[in-house]
């Protein structure tokens, strides 16, 4: 779980370079380590042999950031809604449910193997630190 | 920082003080453990207190929800006290803040096992 470690670090270190306010910045680092720990754990089975990706961008009008995994991919339309009455009470289930709802955008795409995620936050002008602005970093993890 | 958990009586009820984070790996066990443990022993009434977990994620709230059902399942119950704004956030987001017995105030949670 060290890789989900160090995508949160990074998520946090783009969410506060590009002002996002404390609220806005737990919201989109909790749902990139949701993305990260559904890498590691459900695309990639916890095997050690295989890697995921985490890249992260400021481009001044959103933050992207894409999770990557090197599984045998997931069909989101096939994910259960957590909020129907007969899933409340059950103990799984939340992860993509997070990321929707603390993200702007979220889109999946099946890579050969793998699954691609990426996630959209749009800043707001008043919250764009346009000095936080940042090139494309690249983080490469098992 | 990992989970810290620290256990106290207080009028027939159980306190579990968390402190910390409720997440994969750094915390969702022991918690799991804990509620488990005061179950098989015969506790009915768990109090979280909650005032000091800082982040919650998908599988602590699943450990929560687990504690829960667990509880009712053994005819005791599992209630929450003092939720920080971000643990408090989550739980909205995901409904179960309407599962659960949520209290601002030790007394009044305690009061409410009776």
């Amino acid at each position: 779980m060290d890789s989900v470690a160090e995508v949160e670090a990074a998520a946090e270190r783009l969410t506060q370079a590009a002002g996002l306010d404390e609220d806005e910045s737990f919201r989109v680092a909790m749902a990139v380590r949701e993305a990260a720990v559904n890498a590691v754990l459900h695309g990639n089975g916890y095997d050690p042999a295989k890697q995921i990706g985490a890249s992260f961008e400021n481009n001044g009008e959103s933050l992207i950031i894409t999770i990557t995994d090197e599984g045998e991919g997931l069909d989101p339309d096939k994910i259960p809604d957590p909020l129907a009455q007969e899933n409340l009470l059950r103990g799984t289930g939340r992860g993509i449910f997070l990321i929707r709802s603390f993200l702007d955008e979220v889109h999946f795409r099946q890579l050969h193997p793998g699954t691609e995620l990426t996630l959209i936050k749009h800043l707001s002008p008043a919250g764009n630190d346009r000095d936080g602005q940042d090139q494309p970093q690249d983080l490469d993890t098992k | 920082m990992a989970l810290s958990i620290a256990t106290r009586q207080l009028d027939g009820v159980t306190i579990l003080d968390l402190s910390g984070r409720i997440t994969l790996g750094e915390g969702s066990v022991q918690l799991r453990d804990a509620i488990r443990d005061l179950i098989s022993k015969g506790d009915k009434h768990i109090l979280l207190s909650l005032g000091d977990v800082n982040y919650i994620d998908s599988s602590g709230l699943g450990e929560l929800v687990s504690a829960f059902t667990t509880a009712k399942n053994q005819n005791a119950d599992v209630k929450l006290l003092n939720l920080t704004k971000k643990v408090k956030d989550v739980l909205q987001v995901t409904k179960l803040y309407t599962v659960f017995d949520i209290y601002d105030d030790e007394a009044h949670a305690i009061g409410s096992f009776k």
